[in-house]
This record gives C-alpha cells, structure tokens and sequence, in this order.
C-alpha cells in the first residue's frame, strides 16, 4: 500500500501567519525589471530594445534553445533599459526594464477554455509560449516537462500542493481562492502529459485547501486529493512520489523515470490562467512575511521590485536582518530590494535579529543531521570530508544525491553549516566532471 | 540598510548543544537524590567536587592553551557527574578530583576537545582510577548504615556462589537502589526515570538502551546462571551493577558512539555481549564500563561498513569511507567561509 510519509525530515516552526489572508492584487509599479533568464535553461535574447513601447503580455525576449520559456512584458508601458540588472538568484542578469504609462493596454491573446479538445502537442506549444514555468521556485520549464522523452509512459501526474516551507501561503491561499483556475490548469497539464491519473498532495496542516481541491475535484475521473503528513520537506517532488506511491526516483534520475510528473500548484494555476483568458505568465502570487507590520498574500507583475513589496506588506517591522527571496529553508538571501519578483518567486522573508544563526562549534557526532536526512547521507561525514579537502570521499558518500534541502543544518545543535558545505563539494564534483569531459 | 546575506537555510532549530547538554544534566538529578537517601551527603558533596574539577579543569586547560573556553556548553558538567556516579560513595576526595582533572584532560582535551575525543571520558577516568587504586575504587557501603560490604552484582555468577553470607537482595531493593555500589548506579528506578526522560524528548536514541539493554538480559539468561546454561536471572542481571547507567547516559554519549541507526544498534548489542562475557568470565564483576570503551573503539569501523542506503539507490552492499575524517581544527576554528557573504 501508499506509504503516507518517507523517513527523515524535520519539524521546523511553521509560521504560517498569513494562511488566513485573502490575496490582494497589487497595482503595477512604476516601473518593472524583468530579467531574461528566470528558467532552469538557457537565457532568452531581447526582442524590443530600448525605446520601444510594450504591451501588457507581450514577449520581451525568447530564444531557441530547447530548455527555455520567453519572457512577457507585465505591464504596458515603454521599454528604459535593457541591461543587466540585480536578480534574486543573486547575480546581475539582462532584463528589460518597462516603465508603466498607466494604462491597462493589453495584446491579443486567445483563450483555450477546454484543453481537452486541443492535442497533446498543441497543448505544450500554448504552455511554451505562454512562459509557463514552475512556480514551486525551481522554475523548470513546464512544456519541457510535460512532453518527455519518446516512449515514457506516464501514468500519474501529481500536483503538488504540499507547500512545506515555513512562512509560505502563496500556494494555500490560491487552493482555497482560485481551485477551480487550478482544476483548468490541471486538466491542460495531465493532457498534455498524457496522463490518466492525478493526484493533488496536500500537508494535513491546509484543511481548507483539501476541502477547497476536493470540492472542485470531485466528479473528475482519476483525479483525487490526499492529505500528507505535515513535515519538511514533504514538497520536495522525490519524496511526495515516495510518500503518495512508494516509488523511489532513481539516484540521479527524474520523476519521468518512475512514470510520474510533479508539477506545484501555483503552476497548474498560471496554465488555468493561459488557458481560460490567453494572458501569458506575467503575474504570480508571492507571499510577503515575517518582520514585516502587515504580512500579506500578494497578486504581483512579474519585475515588481521587492521593496514595494515590503511597502505593500506595511513595512519592516524593526531592523530587517535578512530579505529572503522564498522560504527560509531554501530561499535564497537578498544584498538589495531593487530585486524584482521573477516568476519562481513564492515569497520574500523578512527575518530580524533574533533569526542571526549562531556562530558553529565543533560536530558532537550526535547523529541528528543522519537521521533528518530525506536522502539517507551523513552530512556530517560530508561536512569533514569537504572541508579536508577530500572531494572524493565526498563523491564516494554520495554528495551529488543532496537535494540541499537543508534540513541537516537546521537540526545541528552545533549550528554547524552542513548543507551549505555539501553545495560547495558538489559545485566541486560538478567542475571537476566537466573538465574531466573536456 | 545592510542585509546579511548567507546561504540557506536560514533558520535553524532552538536545540543547541548546550540545550541538549543541559537535558541530561537534568536526567541525572534523580540519581543524585537516590545517591543523597541512600548513601548520604558525602555522596553529594563528592559530585560537587567531582563536577567542580571536571569544570575547572576545562576551563583552565583551555585558558592556558589559548581556546575559547567552552565550559557553557555543559559538556564537563555532565563528565563531573558521571565520573562522581561511578565512584564508590565513600570514596576519598581526592579520587573525584585526579579521576575528573584525567577525564577531562587526558580523555577529552589532549585529543581536541568535544568531539573529539574516541573514548568516553568519564569512563577513562574511571578505568583510569581503577588501575591505579583498586582497593580504594572497590570498597562498597551498605546504604544507610555504610558498613563496608560487597556489591551483589557478583552473586550473579557461578564463581559469585563463594561469597558465603552474603544474601541476594530483592528484586525492590536493586530497583530502588537499596543496595552496595557506586554512588550513581543503584537506583534503576531514578536513572530509568531520567533515562526515559531523554528518550522522550529524543536527545538520546531510544535503540542504544533498548538494544544494549535487550541483549545483556537474553545473554546473561543464556550464561549467567550458577546453574548453568540458560539458567541466569535476566532481571537480576539488568537491575545489578551499572548497567542501566551505562546503558541510558554512558552508552549514549554521542561523540563516541556510531551516528548511523543501524551503526548504534550494533554498537549496543556489542555492548551488552561484552558486558556479559565480562561479567561472567571476567576477572572483575563489572562489564559495563569496559564494553562501552572497547566499543567506543570500534566507532569508526562501525561508521564505516554502516553507510545508509542512500534514497533512490540499487540495493547493494554500501562502499564505505575510507575513515574517519581528519580533524580540521577546534571548537571556534571552524568557521565556515560560506557563512557571511558569498
């Protein structure tokens, strides 16, 4: 039978403070930054430059390759630059910078209210060029990822609604705002996937979202709800196959390999979007908290710095220590505000003093990260290997399997940086295959 | 406004070492008061000695050495105790300060400090001792009136039936701790009490007592009857001598033990063979604190061929790593370069 939950994980400090509060739609900054690589893949080319005016929804840049999604303008307006500009992801990327004339301008799009009349292949051509991506933050391009390889069968999608980052609600909030959008979406992405099968995993901390999915679900064939066990990181896609099927994606293998497809739910939310009005992903809903006065649920465009955010939210709460683009496990730190929401943004955290993370001592070998590990490592073994410079070792115990979740160096009482020392031998192994290929 | 910028996660849980430590300095209270009832207040005042020294040791050695003094993290507390609670409760004075000022210094900080170190250090301390004074080490009390007397552990044994005069005590009396031995390892009841405690809140590992503790007494039922196989008495076997000590705050010490779940259990049913060998066939009635430091010793190799099969792997035999790792410096030393900044 289904294994409901897969061994390690942790129980951090939910947080949810805002699992109660409505989204609210934000009007368009003045201006929007939308950098041209916000994709696992390659980084699209400009197709305005600067001067041009724009309209709402469309395509700013787009390129060839095959792992890519174009990028659309979100917000009707002139282009001001097209330069590199600060990303969350922590570097300068090109982006096109659009500034508002303060209308609502809009391109024809065209809506495909009932994908199940379209073929599989059509649907994966709207959802390209719709600039779908996921939106859980991994932002891998969602028509790559619904058309795999030839001869693949797959016999389950599942919609991942586990949402098991502390602080989030984006994703909470649209389940139980928006399920049918989501249901659309759904239907769109399991056609396209060929899928007879659905199931939407839901934490047992959302009864709200369940009820909200199970409503709008029921009556569809193959598609049910289910409730997972309330646990970090019950989002991560390996470890929902694991709970809901019992099957393990294969060491260095992807979902497809085991006949299923994760997608977020937020991402079946933006293809209901595409496919009931035509309008391409230029907005998301991104969860704005912590030490902020008003924590909000927040409908954004996408290039929305995130300082009006934090305006939006109320304001810091105190003196900010960290902005965190996502949540606190896996989020990624900010240096500047002028950062603009991209479409894998699902929050952005403020964290005060308090949160500073104490100085590491020495490994007390006591066993916590082993046993938190959802890949079954030993961070510590990993930890010591890195930092003697023994990369091998490193190799030998498996480094390349950390799904960086981080629950290792959240449970170490020495606060010692055990995930963040992993990364750095698997950036290690990384380069050293490639020269290796070379 | 400057934001601090390091790499995720970016929260971490409330259970620091010394919070933890603290956990089991809480856990050995009841001992203490078993200790207090039944062998009076020098064997209190010898655990204040006993800690004091493990403290002040610490901190000195460290001062002199030029460390950051670490003595917060309640890790030297613990050794004071632990060494106190395997000493005879009339033991001089002076034997809980060389047994401690060892144990911290010789068994932890000549080998790097917490975390470092292979063996338990309270346990060292008492190896130590007893080689070095084995009268004073072994002279028991009876509890309440302190006439000198042997403990019962040896009446377990075939070899123990030569003790003329000498009844076994009852079942009650070993639970209680109304019985000669070691200041800290009478009580079953108080150490179960706080042992349980740090099971429930998970800061030791349920398998190491449940393991060590299962297989001392299926053993001891195998071998350790005067009559004969199969003929021992495993209760008698588990609430005698320092096993449950052992088994819940010595066998558990983190640093020393195996960190893998299937690693920690073969580490304690280890401990509870060599416990009963030992006590069966040994020269010296007590196994306990000699099977947790011959284990202690095969920690690395434990480690070593216990590699989980990692999530998404082929079953197949796990390759292990070469050894344990080397030290990369001490305490404060380590800090990470990712930590601040990228």
């Amino acid at each position: 039978m289904t294994a409901r939950t897969f061994t390690g994980g942790i129980h951090p400090a939910y947080q949810k403070l805002t699992a109660h509060t409505p989204i609210r739609d934000l009007p368009p900054p003045p201006q929007a930054v939308i950098p041209l690589h916000q994709h696992t893949g390659a980084p699209c080319h400009p197709l305005v430059q600067k001067g041009d005016t724009v309209l709402l929804g469309q395509k700013l840049g787009d390129t060839e390759a095959p792992v890519a999604a174009p990028v659309h303008a979100s917000l009707p307006g002139k282009v001001v630059a097209v330069e590199p500009r600060p990303h969350p992801a922590g570097r300068d990327v090109p982006a096109v910078v659009v500034e508002w004339d303060g209308s609502d301008a809009t391109v024809d799009v065209q809506p495909h209210p009932d994908p199940d009349d379209l073929d599989p292949a059509k649907i994966a051509a709207i959802i390209r060029e719709g600039g779908l991506v996921g939106l859980g933050g991994a932002a891998f391009p969602t028509a790559v990822k619904v058309r795999p390889p030839e001869g693949t069968v797959i016999d389950t999608y599942i919609l991942n609604g586990a949402e098991c980052e502390p602080f989030l609600t984006a994703d909470h909030r649209l389940m139980v705002e928006n399920p049918e959008q989501i249901v659309l979406g759904l239907r769109a992405l399991m056609r396209a996937a060929g899928a007879p099968r659905a199931i939407v995993a839901i934490e047992d901390n959302k009864p709200d979202a369940l009820e909200a999915m199970a409503g709008a679900t029921r009556g569809m064939p193959g598609v049910s709800v289910e409730a997972v066990h309330t646990k970090y990181p019950q989002g991560s896609e390996k470890h929902l196959i694991k709970a809901l099927l019992g099957r393990e994606v294969p060491s260095g293998g992807l979902p497809f390999h085991v006949g299923v497809i994760v997608s977020n739910v937020g991402t079946a939310a933006a293809a209901g979007e595409l496919f009931a009005t035509g309008m391409p992903l230029v907005r998301r809903v991104v969860t704005v908290t912590g030490r902020v006065k008003e924590p909000a649920n927040l409908r954004v465009p996408i290039g929305t710095p995130f300082s009006a955010l934090v305006e939006a939210a109320g304001g810091f709460d105190g003196e900010p220590l960290k902005v965190v683009a996502g949540g606190p496990m896996m989020g990624v730190a900010q240096y500047t505000l002028d950062a603009p929401v991209v479409k894998g943004t699902s929050g952005v955290l403020v964290l005060g003093p308090e949160d500073r993370i104490p100085e590491p001592t020495s490994c007390v070998r006591c066993g916590r990260c082993v046993e938190s590990c959802p890949m079954r490592l030993l961070p510590l073994y990993l930890e010591a290997y890195y930092r003697a410079g023994m990369i091998d070792q490193t190799e030998t115990l498996h480094a390349m399997d950390c799904i960086e979740c981080g629950c290792c160096s959240w449970v170490c009482p020495a606060r010692r940086p055990l995930v963040q020392s992993i990364r750095m031998a698997k950036m290690e192994i990384a380069a050293r295959r490639r020269r290796a290929a070379s | 406004m400057k934001l601090v910028v390091s790499s995720s996660p970016h929260v971490v849980s409330p259970e620091s070492v010394p919070f933890l430590m603290r956990q089991v300095v809480f856990a050995l209270l009841p001992a203490l008061a078993a200790a207090a009832y039944f062998f009076g207040p020098y064997a209190v005042f010898l655990v204040v000695v006993s800690t004091g020294t493990a403290v002040a040791c610490e901190a000195v050695w460290q001062k002199i050495t030029g460390r950051p003094v670490s003595v917060h993290d309640w890790s030297a507390v613990i050794t004071g105790i632990l060494l106190a609670y395997n000493l005879p409760p009339r033991a001089p004075w002076w034997l809980a300060v060389v047994g401690s000022a060892f144990a911290i210094i010789v068994a932890k900080q000549l080998f790097g400090g917490l975390g470092h170190n292979f063996i338990n250090p309270a346990l060292a301390g008492r190896a130590f001792l007893l080689a070095s004074w084995p009268a004073a080490m072994t002279s028991w009390v009876t509890p309440f009136d302190a006439r000198t007397t042997a403990t019962p552990l040896p009446l377990l044994i075939p070899k123990g039936q030569e003790l003329a005069g000498v009844a076994a005590p009852s079942y009650w009396d070993l639970f209680a701790g109304a019985v000669p031995g070691c200041l800290g390892e009478t009580s079953a009841l108080a150490l179960l009490a706080g042992g349980l405690y740090l099971v429930w809140r998970r800061v030791i590992d349920w398998r190491i007592p449940a393991w060590y503790l299962g297989t001392a007494a299926v053993l001891g039922w195998i071998l350790g009857g005067p009559r004969g196989l199969f003929g021992g008495d495993p209760l008698y076997h588990l609430l005698a001598g320092g096993l449950i000590l052992g088994a819940f705050f010595m066998a558990t010490d983190w640093v020393t033990t195996p960190v893998t779940r299937r690693g920690r259990v073969i580490f304690a049913v280890g401990c509870g063979i060599l416990t009963v060998l030992i006590r069966v066939y040994g020269g010296y009635p007590e196994g306990v604190s000699y099977s947790i430091l011959l284990m202690n010793l095969a920690t690395p190799l434990i480690d070593r061929y216990t590699v989980p099969r990692q999530f998404g792997a082929p079953a197949r035999p796990p390759r292990a790593p070469a050894a344990r790792p080397p030290q990369t410096g001490h305490g404060h030393a380590h800090h990470a370069p990712a930590r601040e900044g990228r």
